[in-house]
């Protein structure tokens, strides 16, 4: 901690000690809410919408009174889909404007790139977005979901209720689908696939000629097999693999697939009528039937316009954010640390029902859908599990199987459950 | 309460599945596996339900298949189609149609693995139905999921079939599963023996599920139908692990064994004698562990002799599943000739890959080609003008729903947009920097960055569809090997069009002849009565136009986003520097070498499409070194210097 | 020499007063000494744009007096970036694992460091190796020694094959701009070993240095940058001073009469070339630790491009020119886009400038490349050509 920062506690330690008292009363400045998501460059698309899912849910929370008396101001900032942009847009917003809490990023270049500005400045970062795991650090409060509540139950399903013997694992050459398709791989194995039936191919951002993997994965019938295809492609690609895949004629009870990463807006690039019956595996679709998720798109389609669709992250925005309001109020202060112990078995209703609840290693217990692509470009909702706690370490691969995280009573993100000891108290980014 | 319900209608109907002449109760008793059907144990219901013989029976299993039957709160099923808030229904037995509100019921969601075993069991109903769909729909069903019993109702219903294409899958279809279920050897071997050229993946799919083998491993080779013994020495580690598996040897220490078992065994700061210091040595640490197994408190060290001896005096050896040697040594001959085949055919279809891949790129780059190679004019907006012409094409299907009018409008509607758009250009940006082609380069890059951002402020960073029309979207079927799909020969088709056409006005045209005066000596030109600035700006505007219509091919083939010419811009002008500058065939050149080096790369490396992509700009970069005026290179006057 | 060196060009004394006045004001109120004016968010932003302004300069001595128009000199400053961060990654984590490892009873063997660290930085791309890349990431001497010669080596290479083909022009520009995408696509690989897309992160903390707060550390980052520019200035400015730089500038204007008058035209490009290229990857080594990450996506070829606009903008051929462009350019630009400037409401719509600030950047450039050509520069031109006329 710099002499400077030293000071500055001190004097904030003198001047909250007289505040505390007052604090109910009325409150002296508004609690901010930094908003750090990109609103121009290539993320924009995604996180404008979860931008503007924050400004919603600080509106509500405000015409419900604020939090602790206070009002809440959103501080939004710009990363323009930068990543070394996220880092500074990070500390300033910890040390110029002063938030008490963090929600944003998308991608885990991103996060990557924030996480060591978090952990120096013990801030507090709410991440909306599913990613691959293999993380956990103090600071982050990971909403989205691990690879244990989207990838294996989707995975499961293809082997239990598809009765698919061969894989093809498909993907964005890039961390998540690295990283998920490693999990799948030695998951597979354990559940007695061959490592001849798994086929694994990385393809570029935005790429666009898929014959030849089409071809590929075609011909990855030729034992009698049933095939199925996990694809974990990203964004604009998945148009031209979901053209090819049309044009070569592979309807979902040939060679059915299921994709991570494709949701209501990737559909609206393209006609679903060639592709119904292919699948995606999320915590929530917009087609989910329940009271909650009808007012929030209601309350949604009236902040931002008729035309928006709701989505994954946003619902793990949701969860966070109220989450957060409810730890703050529970501990009567939005310090970090005390948010944050406060933090650990808040309950708050999922959008498809249920109830999601935190765990102490900053995940959420959510329940997993399974949905089956419509001509319409909506999802019908095939199969939906119970709450599964999302896991930082997978268990199926041996380096992190030994690993646990446990902020609440272990107190580290990184244990070595043989050992038992604490691996590293920083995340490794 | 829905299980007292179960009771109930138990004790009423006393054993129901049997007598019932209505299909509801027997329903009933399965209401449960119904609503929530899992694969793994839904099977046995369908078999009951269609085993009941009741008329009903196809019409619930297609329209349960279909999503449309729904349950209501006190359990009953009804075919349903639901209607804003509503649902007509209709009762399964009575066919008495009513309405009710959507809230009471619940829609039946059964999932694909679910849907495919009705599919099966609807087999049975459907091969000999009058309605020339659902017999497909049964032999697509039997071609998915081929069952040995259905070898002999797919054989009854051929010598009726009236379609003759369908009756061609049949025959088809029941050579496959002879090959597999016949009972007499020698019609399976026939059968077999049949599909020795077939490349199809169904026929290879019989093959290989005729030839499935299992690896063991014994004190001696065992009885039976065996493949192959095999060499332990190969992978000697993973042998000694099956070894292992068979209780057959004692595991082999891990690195992370070791570990735990000297940790175990710590002494007063020693182990076996060995001091704890030492231990950051793997040798020391297998030395101490080899002193406690001497003391007899843990198992033998595995070493390299250990396992070695182990595996030598085991047999490895692969057996068959098919226990008549003739009918696997049948299958393997075929199955190796059909593989010579596939070899060949996935060769073609390599070959048809390369091209259609090098025809989008000489496409993109034909525009290029003109305005780069012709007139010397580097435009790095190019790709924008490509883009220009996909968001024509989508702003077409905006205003026109039938895509192949729509098509036909957006083709001449995105060449006339661009070819205004280049000439614009021309006329206030690079007519200015004839003289200056490096600043030429950095201006146009300008227009570049403006109409990309403009394009994401119009139509936002989503990607917008642009559908093909009907008649394009399918794919010409070789085999299951060779295929390709309509969109890519479409392109293809127009590459070549595009391509005659330049040359022919390039070559055959008051207007090509007199591009190509101005380009090789625009003063002579203008002195002949030419107008070079209006020469210009027709070429330009041709180049751009042709970028237009690229872009209507490539938003059809693939995405349409504000980024996609940037995607193609350096690729292009790499076809067009690697070919040859000034000339549309060295263009034709760079486009085949760059697809078909590229899918060269990518065949010796398929999981990896992004290496493909880097090595083959390396090679364009050396290539271009060692041959800088590219593969079609001007001589004499013509080339300029 | 040194005096008639400085007697000539007064404006290094000038750019050099300028530069030790700014570092000196910006570490008075700095977080580091006390005062809060200049946060340390604002100090890393100005310490990074002393090494754009630095790589700067190298882009308008190999563009704008050599009349190379380089597009593939960000992937040289990327370079750099990458090499510093190897070091810092690894040793950084080599100490986080050490530590960790000293809890276990037994002492661990080689082997086990090796896989912990491995499994640290590969994990997050499924690997535990180290690849062959990594060879020297144990030594910061040796990896600072990468900083300089990997990019040189490249460069040198690339410049010998291309220079010595007659490769010109715009068709240089192509190469290497594609020598850039190859690059970049290559470091997107995961199987590279740089850790794909996720690149190098972490990188302000400095092994070594855990008890030093970032206000301080950031503060030696930014005397670092300031002193890295001011003596890559002096170097170049030196450089391009006598005969040397006529030769340069003289290849600029008339590459074939410079070969007829008997100089060997591929020895001076291949000269500039390579060592502008180390001079840029010295940059990237100094800015990526302040920035905290790297990754491909800063080696794309619109990168390199946008070092030309800079250049351009700022006025090609003078030195002062380029660190103009780098400074007003990129400050420029996270004005625009940080939200702070008003938007614009002409009644039926409303301009918002995250949005349209690249089509006025792009158009402005258009523009510039049009009518002033000389660019921000070229206004000292105008003022020194009046008080001429004055006298």
């Amino acid at each position: 901690m710099s002499i400077r920062s030293t000071l500055l506690s001190t004097i904030s330690a003198g001047v909250l000690s007289v505040a505390s008292s007052a604090a109910l009363a009325e409150c002296a400045a508004p609690i901010k809410v930094g908003v750090l998501h990109s609103l121009s460059g290539s993320m924009a698309i995604s996180e404008t919408t979860l931008k503007d899912a924050m400004l919603m849910l600080i509106e509500q929370q405000n015409t419900k009174g604020g939090l602790l008396g206070c009002e809440l101001e959103a501080v939004v900032v710009d990363p323009a889909s930068d990543w070394p942009l996220f880092a500074e847009k990070a500390r300033e917003l910890l040390t110029v404007n002063q938030v008490d809490v963090i929600f944003g990023n998308w991608t885990s270049v991103s996060r990557k790139s924030v996480l060591p500005v978090i952990e120096e400045l013990n801030g507090l970062l709410f991440y909306p977005v599913q990613y691959e795991g293999e993380e956990s650090s103090k600071n982050v409060f990971y909403t989205g979901a691990a690879p244990n509540q989207q990838a294996i139950p989707a995975t499961d399903y293809f082997l239990e209720e598809l009765g698919v013997e061969k894989f093809a694992l498909l993907g964005t050459d890039y961390v998540y689908p690295r990283t998920t398709n490693n999990i799948l791989e030695s998951y597979l194995k354990d559940k007695g696939i061959a490592a001849d039936d798994i086929f694994v191919n990385y393809t570029p951002f935005g790429q666009s000629d898929w014959a030849t993997i089409v071809a590929d994965v075609v011909s990855l019938g030729e034992d009698g097999k049933q095939v199925g295809v996990i694809s974990t492609i990203n964004g604009d690609a998945n148009i031209g693999f979901y053209k090819e895949l049309a044009a070569a004629g592979i309807s979902a009870d040939d060679i059915p697939v299921v994709a991570f990463s494709v949701g209501e807006e990737e559909l609206s690039g393209l006609d679903t009528s060639s592709l119904v019956g292919h699948l995606a595996a999320w915590n929530y679709f917009q087609s989910a039937e329940s009271e909650a998720n009808t007012d929030f798109i209601a309350a949604w389609k009236a902040f931002a316009g008729e035309e928006r669709v709701t989505n994954d992250p946003m619902e793990a925005h949701f969860i966070g954010f109220n989450m957060w309001v409810n730890a703050a109020t529970e501990a009567g202060t939005t310090d970090v640390d005390a948010v944050r112990s406060a933090m650990y078995g808040q309950v708050y209703p999922n959008l498809t029902g249920g109830t999601a609840v935190m765990l102490p290693n900053h995940h959420l217990a959510k329940p997993v859908l399974i949905g089956e692509i419509q001509a319409d470009g909506q999802f019908d909702i095939i199969s939906q599990t119970t709450e599964v706690p999302g896991d930082a370490w997978t268990d199926f691969l041996p380096a992190s199987a030994v690993l646990k995280s446990d902020w609440k009573d272990l107190g580290c993100g990184m244990y070595n459950v043989e050992t038992e000891t604490c691996v590293q108290l920083t995340s490794n980014y | 309460m829905r299980s007292a319900l179960f009771a109930l209608i138990l004790m009423v109907c006393g054993v129901p599945a049997v007598k019932a002449e209505t299909l509801q109760p027997i329903l009933q008793t399965y209401a449960t596996e119904i609503a929530k059907p899992s694969r793994k144990t839904v099977g046995e219901t369908i078999d009951t339900i269609a085993a009941s013989g009741l008329p009903q029976v196809t019409a619930f299993l297609e329209q349960w298949s279909e999503k449309n039957i729904w349950q209501r709160t006190d359990g009953t099923f009804f075919v349903a189609t639901a209607a804003g808030d509503s649902l007509s229904l209709t009762d399964m037995d009575t066919q008495i149609k009513t309405t009710a509100p959507k809230s009471d019921f619940k829609q039946l969601k059964p999932n694909g693995g679910v849907r495919r075993l009705i599919a099966t069991a609807l087999v049975q109903f459907q091969l000999l139905d009058p309605d020339l769909t659902r017999r497909k729909t049964a032999v697509a069903s039997i071609a998915r999921r081929p069952e040995a019993a259905q070898l002999i109702p797919l054989m009854a219903s051929i010598d009726g079939e009236v379609d003759v294409v369908l009756k061609a899958r049949k025959i088809q279809l029941a050579n496959f599963l002879s090959a597999r279920f016949a009972t007499e050897t020698q019609d399976r071997i026939a059968a077999i023996n049949s599909l020795s050229a077939d490349t199809s993946v169904e026929a290879r799919a019989v093959l290989n599920q005729i030839l499935t083998t299992t690896t063991g491993v014994a004190g001696t080779a065992p009885q039976g139908n065996i493949a192959a013994i095999l060499d332990p020495m190969v992978a000697p580690d993973s042998s000694y692990g099956a070894l292992v598996e068979s209780k057959l040897a004692p595991p082999k220490q891990t690195v992370s064994d070791i570990k735990k078992v000297l940790e175990a065994n710590i002494i007063e700061g020693r182990i076996a004698g060995f001091p704890l210091a030492q231990m950051d040595d793997p040798l020391m640490r297998e030395a101490a562990y080899s002193a406690l197994a001497a003391q007899d408190s843990v198992p033998t060290l595995i070493t390299k002799e250990l396992r070695d001896a182990a595996l030598f005096s085991h047999v490895f050896y692969e057996i068959y599943a098919e226990p008549n040697a003739q009918i696997t040594a049948a299958a393997e001959v075929a199955r190796k000739s059909a593989d010579n085949h596939v070899t060949t055919a996935q060769f073609a279809d390599l070959t048809l890959d390369a091209l259609s891949l090098a025809s989008i790129f000489f496409l993109a780059a034909i525009g290029l080609a003109i305005t780069f190679g012709v007139m010397g004019v580097i435009n790095m907006a190019h790709g924008e003008f490509i883009m220009m012409g996909a968001y024509t094409g989508y702003v077409v299907q905006l205003f026109i729903p039938n895509y192949t009018v729509s098509i036909f409008v957006a083709l001449p509607l995105a060449f006339a947009v661009t070819f205004l758009a280049g000439v614009v250009m021309e006329r206030l940006v690079i007519r200015r920097l004839y003289h200056r082609p490096l600043e030429t380069l950095l201006a146009t890059f300008g227009v570049s960055i403006a109409l990309q951002q403009l394009a994401k402020n119009v139509f936002g960073t989503q990607a917008r569809p642009l559908t093909s029309p009907d008649w394009l979207a399918g794919a010409w079927i070789i085999n299951d090997v060779i295929q390709i799909s309509f969109i890519r020969i479409a392109i293809f088709i127009l590459a070549l069009l595009f391509l005659c056409l330049i040359i022919y006005i390039l070559k055959k045209t008051r207007l090509g002849l007199e591009v190509r005066a101005v380009t090789q000596n625009p003063g002579m030109a203008s002195s002949m009565g030419i107008n070079p600035d209006r020469i210009n700006m027709m070429t330009f505007g041709l180049g751009s136009g042709i970028a237009g219509i690229a872009g209507v091919a490539i938003g059809l083939y693939a995405k349409v986003t504000s980024e996609m010419g940037s995607d193609y811009i350096v690729q292009s002008f790499m076809t067009v520097v690697v070919g040859g500058v000034g000339n549309v065939w060295g263009t034709l050149a760079g486009a085949a070498m760059i697809g078909f080096g590229q899918k060269g790369i990518e065949w010796l490396n398929p999981s990896n499409t992004l290496a493909a992509q880097t090595y083959m700009i390396l090679f364009v970069i050396l290539f271009i070194q060692f041959r800088p005026k590219g593969i079609v290179a001007l001589k004499g006057r013509a080339a300029g210097d | 020499m040194e005096r008639t060196f400085i007697a000539k060009n007064p404006s290094i004394l000038w750019f050099l007063l300028g530069l030790s006045v700014f570092t000196v004001l910006v570490t008075i109120f700095s977080e580091a000494a006390g005062s809060s004016v200049v946060s340390t968010s604002f100090l890393k932003i100005l310490g990074k744009t002393l090494c754009l302004c630095l790589v700067a300069i190298a882009m308008d001595v190999v563009w704008g007096y050599c009349g190379i128009l380089s597009l593939g000199h960000f992937a040289f400053f990327g370079i750099g970036g990458y090499a510093i961060g190897m070091w810092l990654m690894y040793d950084r984590t080599k100490d986080i694992v050490v530590g960790s490892l000293e809890n276990n009873i037994l002492p661990p063997t080689p082997d086990e460091i090796t896989i912990a660290i491995g499994t640290q930085i590969f994990g997050v791309v499924g690997s535990s190796e180290f690849p062959l890349i990594w060879a020297f990431s144990h030594s910061l001497p040796l990896q600072l020694l990468a900083v300089v010669l990997v990019p040189g080596a490249l460069a040198l290479v690339f410049g010998w094959l291309a220079f010595r083909s007659r490769v010109t022009g715009v068709y240089l520009s192509i190469l290497t701009q594609a020598m850039t995408l190859a690059l970049s696509l290559y470091l997107f690989q995961n199987d590279t070993g740089l850790r794909g897309n996720n690149g190098l992160s972490g990188l302000q903390n400095i092994p070594g240095l855990e008890a030093v707060s970032q206000a301080t550390l950031s503060l030696w980052f930014f005397w670092a940058s300031a002193f890295a520019l001011g003596a890559g200035y002096v170097f170049f400015a030196w450089m391009l001073a006598g005969k040397f730089g006529s030769v340069i500038r003289a290849i600029r204007d008339n590459e074939t009469r410079v070969r007829f008058l008997g100089y060997h035209v591929e020895t001076y490009k291949l000269f500039i070339f390579t060592t502008t290229a180390m001079i840029a990857s010295i940059a990237g080594a100094l800015y990526y630790p302040q920035a905290g990450i790297i990754n491909p996506a800063e080696i794309a070829p619109i990168a390199s491009i946008y070092l030309a606009v800079w250049v351009a903008i700022g006025g090609r051929g003078r030195l002062y020119g380029a660190v103009i462009g780098a400074v007003f350019v990129s400050l420029m630009s996270s004005w625009f886009t940080g939200g702070s400037a008003p938007d614009i409401n002409l009644g039926f719509y409303l301009v918002k400038w995250t949005d349209w600030w690249l089509i006025l950047l792009g158009l402005t450039f258009v523009g510039v490349t049009l009518f002033f050509p000389k660019g921000i520069g070229g206004l000292f031109d105008l003022i020194s050509n009046y008080r001429e006329k004055q006298q």
